[in-house]
């Protein structure tokens, strides 16, 4: 009696694990009416794939039949699948009874779009509707945005989930016609444009009147596939800062293109994942949102790609000698974020430990940098004296040749032949 | 230099930091009853718990420190390790003599200590709100056992309840035998006298569970498998944050 069940889970689950987003951090949602769950403070990872990637959320989708064909896409039109749906119920009950297991921190509900975006859309509704006001679930729920759909449905979205996101699949219109010529950025932006509306909104009113409802409190995000066309790094940046910038989206998501269709226009199957220039992206995505720096200062019409044998950091702190060395016991604290091998935190420990005396060495070494690699960058209290300034090259082969790259000559999940 | 024995108990080691000031003492080293090893030269001092002088002291701190530090001095107690009450007596006396602020100066190796050793068990408290998972008994009771690296029990009703306010909890320290049980009300100590082993197979025998349990926990391993994308395997990094020694609790790692 339970193969119904366990096969669409199956095949629901599968489909939806290519949207990469498991945050379920960032929300305000307490537990106020003695009910079920809490989605306040910092998420959970309960655990991990053994592709390394958290399991934080319960992924699904409502249903993997769809009427568009994106070639990206393993639930496209075309692709011969099984397909299967869940019904409103099966969804509730799924949700809450991992929940009270502790398995999950909630709901991550996405669908295909079967009839029009509007019928998909209120599916999507009604199941957390039914979650918040019957089962009163205050667990995390990340709901995606269907394009197309009504400002009215998004609007009861809204009051129902943390977190709404739409993809915009791929980084340039360019890319998104060549594989999904039904599809385009505009109607992307158009929900998140309004979703961002109404967070300002609700916000601006609750300033006033405490009992304001809350509105996606953890805010929008948006996915961008990575290697499936051949856009440079830089361009995918570029598009990623404009929409932290148009929409404040709290994180844009890189998903390296696993390939899982033959068609022509796209790698093949079996091809391996660019999973280093994934990385090398989110890296360079955090220095522009916690550590300061421009998407210019990372990426321009000089270096259009990241390297991928050192990280971004390194990498502009390389091409930006004159700004080094830093000094640890007088430097600015910006300046201290920007030095290799020290992160937030250690900066933060640095300039507070740097009020009681002079930081040494030892200090450093024990305040958990890394030290190998920021030593080329700064001075400290003890830094042996050193009669010439070393050039760019010398220093990257001394910290890669100090180093194990996490990436091995050969991607680890291939098997070797000798 | 003096010796001071105490019962290792919080109120004990704040007692011996009063004790230090009463007696003028200047270098002490404190160790726990426990670990203590007699010496025919050095009888040492005996430290008894004192709730008035161990009060004192803890009042005396809060002057001092901010909420956070109160904190990490408590999850760093938490930790058992006997290395850890020689650094709270010194970064107690270090606090008290320093004027306010000083426990922002990570280049004290006590301060560092306790920072280090408070993140230590932040982690390991946060790891088992990820990894405890509940099974749903007949009696409607969820309950998990969990073997912590420290004894992080005492920070977890604060989560937990607030969490799960609708539904009778039990989580168990089997390798301390004491537990959790939330009632729908409040979360109190309990013994259980049959405590169940810690196995390979983390589950309770059948016959206490709900009957639905075998069909939530099969469509979890299911889950957790298909959610896998095998084009991306990543063995280290999957060991990385989830190290082998938690794998015994978890129920997708069983199937």
């Amino acid at each position: 009696m339970y193969e119904r069940i366990r096969e669409k889970l199956g095949i629901l689950a599968d489909a939806a694990k290519y949207d990469v987003s498991c945050s379920s951090s960032g929300s305000n949602r307490k537990n106020e009416n003695k009910g079920i769950g809490d989605a306040e403070g910092t998420g959970i990872c309960h655990t991990y794939t053994e592709d390394g990637r958290c399991v934080s959320l319960l992924k699904i989708l409502l249903t993997n039949h769809c009427i568009f064909d994106c070639a990206f896409c393993v639930s496209r039109r075309s692709n011969d699948i099984k397909r299967a749906a869940f019904t409103v119920e099966e969804v509730v009950e799924l949700t809450m009874n991992f929940y009270r297991r502790n398995y999950i921190e909630g709901l991550f509900l996405s669908s295909g779009i079967f009839k029009n975006a509007d019928y998909t859309m209120e599916r999507l509704v009604r199941i957390v509707k039914k979650l918040r006001e019957e089962e009163r679930f205050n667990g995390y729920i990340h709901l995606k945005t269907i394009p197309g759909a009504s400002e009215e449905l998004l609007h009861e979205a809204g009051l129902y989930a943390d977190r709404m996101s739409i993809n915009l699949e791929m980084p340039t219109e360019r890319g998104l016609k060549l594989l999904a010529p039904e599809k385009s950025h505009a109607e992307v932006e158009k929900p998140l444009d309004y979703i961002q509306n109404s967070i300002t909104k609700f916000e601006s009113e609750k300033a006033l009147i405490k009992s304001v409802p809350k509105f996606v409190p953890a805010g929008q995000s948006t996915q961008i596939v990575v290697g499936a066309t051949p856009e440079s790094d830089k361009e995918i940046l570029y598009t990623a800062n404009t929409f932290y910038q148009n929409f404040s989206l709290k994180r844009v998501y890189y998903s390296g293109y696993i390939p899982i269709s033959y068609d022509a226009r796209l790698p093949i199957i079996g091809s391996q994942p660019p999973l280093i220039r994934e990385n090398r992206l989110y890296q360079a995505d955090w220095l522009m949102r916690f550590y300061g720096f421009k998407v210019q200062e990372i990426l321009n019409d000089l270096h259009p790609n990241l390297d991928a044998d050192v990280d971004p950091k390194l990498s502009w702190a390389l091409r930006n000698l004159d700004q080094f060395p830093v000094d640890i016991n007088t430097g600015d604290y910006h300046m201290i974020l920007r030095v290799p091998g020290i992160g937030v935190a250690s900066a933060l420990k640095i300039v507070q430990a740097r009020k009681f005396g002079r930081l040494y060495e030892n200090h450093l070494r024990k305040l958990g940098i890394a030290f190998r690699r920021a030593r080329h960058f700064i001075r400290y209290a003890d830094s042996p004296m050193q009669l010439k300034d070393y050039e760019a090259g010398h220093i990257k082969g001394v910290i890669l040749a100090e180093s194990k790259s996490k990436y091995q000559a050969n991607p680890h999940n291939q098997l070797s032949l000798f | 230099m003096e010796l001071y024995i105490f019962d290792g108990s919080l109120e004990g080691l704040l007692t011996a930091v009063f004790e230090c000031y009463q007696r003028k003492s200047q270098v002490v080293k404190l160790v726990s009853e426990a670990h203590y090893v007699p010496d025919v030269f050095d009888a040492g001092h005996r430290v008894v718990s004192d709730f008035e002088k161990g009060k004192r002291v803890w009042k005396g701190l809060c002057h001092k420190l901010d909420k956070e530090w109160q904190l990490r001095f408590y999850k760093s107690f938490l930790s058992e390790q006997p290395e850890i009450f020689q650094h709270l007596l010194q970064f107690a006396r270090y606090i008290i003599d320093q004027p306010a602020g000083a426990s922002e100066n990570f280049a004290h190796p006590d301060v560092l200590a306790i920072s280090q050793m408070a993140q230590k068990v932040h982690r390991e408290k946060h790891r088992m709100e990820a990894f405890v998972r509940f099974q749903k008994t007949a009696d409607g009771i969820y309950y998990a056992h969990i073997e912590p690296d420290f004894d992080v029990l005492p920070l977890l009703p604060e989560h937990f309840q607030n969490r799960y306010a609708d539904q009778r909890w039990i989580i168990y320290d089997l390798k301390r035998s004491y537990g959790l049980y939330y009632d729908l009300d409040k979360t109190e100590e309990i013994d259980l006298d049959t405590a169940p082993q810690m196995s390979i197979v983390n589950a309770l025998p059948a016959d206490l569970l709900d009957s639905k349990e075998e069909l939530y926990s099969l469509l979890w391993q299911d889950y957790f498998k298909t959610t896998n994308i095998p084009a991306r395997k990543n063995m280290r990094l999957h060991v990385r944050h989830v190290p082998r020694r938690y794998w015994k609790y978890l129920s997708e790692k069983q199937g």
